[in-house]
């Protein structure tokens, strides 16, 4: 279960990303963050992002154009 | 942070297409953990103007963007009018105004952010906005008619913050 919830819905490049960088630098190392983004885009970008930052992305989950990345704050 | 994780910018172009991507690549360094600094010149300086709305974009010797309608029915929102207008019609007194106010319709629909928020974004990430202290006294700008948080200094300037990293994008 998610500590907090970010809707980044219906925002482009490189918006989901700024947010959830906004939202996870709020946050304590342990915490879980879930994006939720209908930029199909940001499947990668999220990806890069967590690879980059050292974040941990715990899952990715699409559902008809809407995916909700699970991430954990290191 | 190590100074590998510098990245600097050059932004010369004053018009509104081109405001965008010094302040995407910017907002978005930084939440890739980068130190991000980016030197307005030129036309550049435009970027950094309390007041906006003089940027614009120009179909005029333009033939890159493509012209689609943000609104109407699906058959003509698909139709590119940009290689079907003869450039020299955009002479026409306020075809930058009108195009330009598409161009905001058209990102407001994507959900791309508004130039200002992308901006603001910027300096709530700590990103460096030096402005060219030459071209600002050659274009006969006022220190105030610039946003708060910028510093003035010259080329020398930009290359001791170059002098690290090995991330320098000229747009």
């Amino acid at each position: 279960m998610a500590d907090e919830t970010l809707d980044a819905s219906g925002l482009n490049c490189p918006l989901p990303i700024l947010k959830t960088k906004k939202a996870l630098s709020k946050m304590d190392a342990g915490k879980i963050l879930d994006v939720i983004s209908t930029d199909a885009g940001s499947v990668k970008d999220i990806e890069a992002f967590c690879n980059q930052t050292g974040n941990k992305l715990m899952s990715t989950v699409e559902d008809g154009g809407k995916y909700v990345f699970t991430i954990e704050k290191v | 942070m190590s100074d590998n994780n510098k990245m600097t910018i050059i932004a010369t172009k004053g018009t509104f297409d081109w405001a965008f991507p010094p302040f995407i690549i910017a907002s978005t360094g930084v939440a890739m953990d980068k130190e991000v600094t980016i030197f307005f010149t030129f036309y550049g300086l435009n970027l950094l103007l309390k007041d906006t709305s003089k940027l614009k974009v120009t179909p005029l010797g333009n033939p890159g963007m493509p012209m689609k309608m943000p609104f109407g029915p699906k058959w003509l929102q698909a139709i590119d009018f940009g290689p079907k207008i003869p450039n020299v019609l955009w002479n026409i007194p306020f075809a930058d105004t009108l195009v330009t106010f598409l161009m905001k319709k058209t990102m407001a629909k994507h959900g791309v952010a508004k130039l200002e928020e992308l901006r603001s974004m910027c300096q709530e990430f700590d990103v460096k906005f030096i402005a060219c202290e030459m071209t600002v006294e050659l274009f006969g700008y006022d220190k105030s008619d610039f946003i708060d948080g910028v510093e003035f200094a010259g080329a020398a300037t930009y290359f001791e913050e170059a002098s690290t990293g090995n991330h320098h994008l000229y747009m």
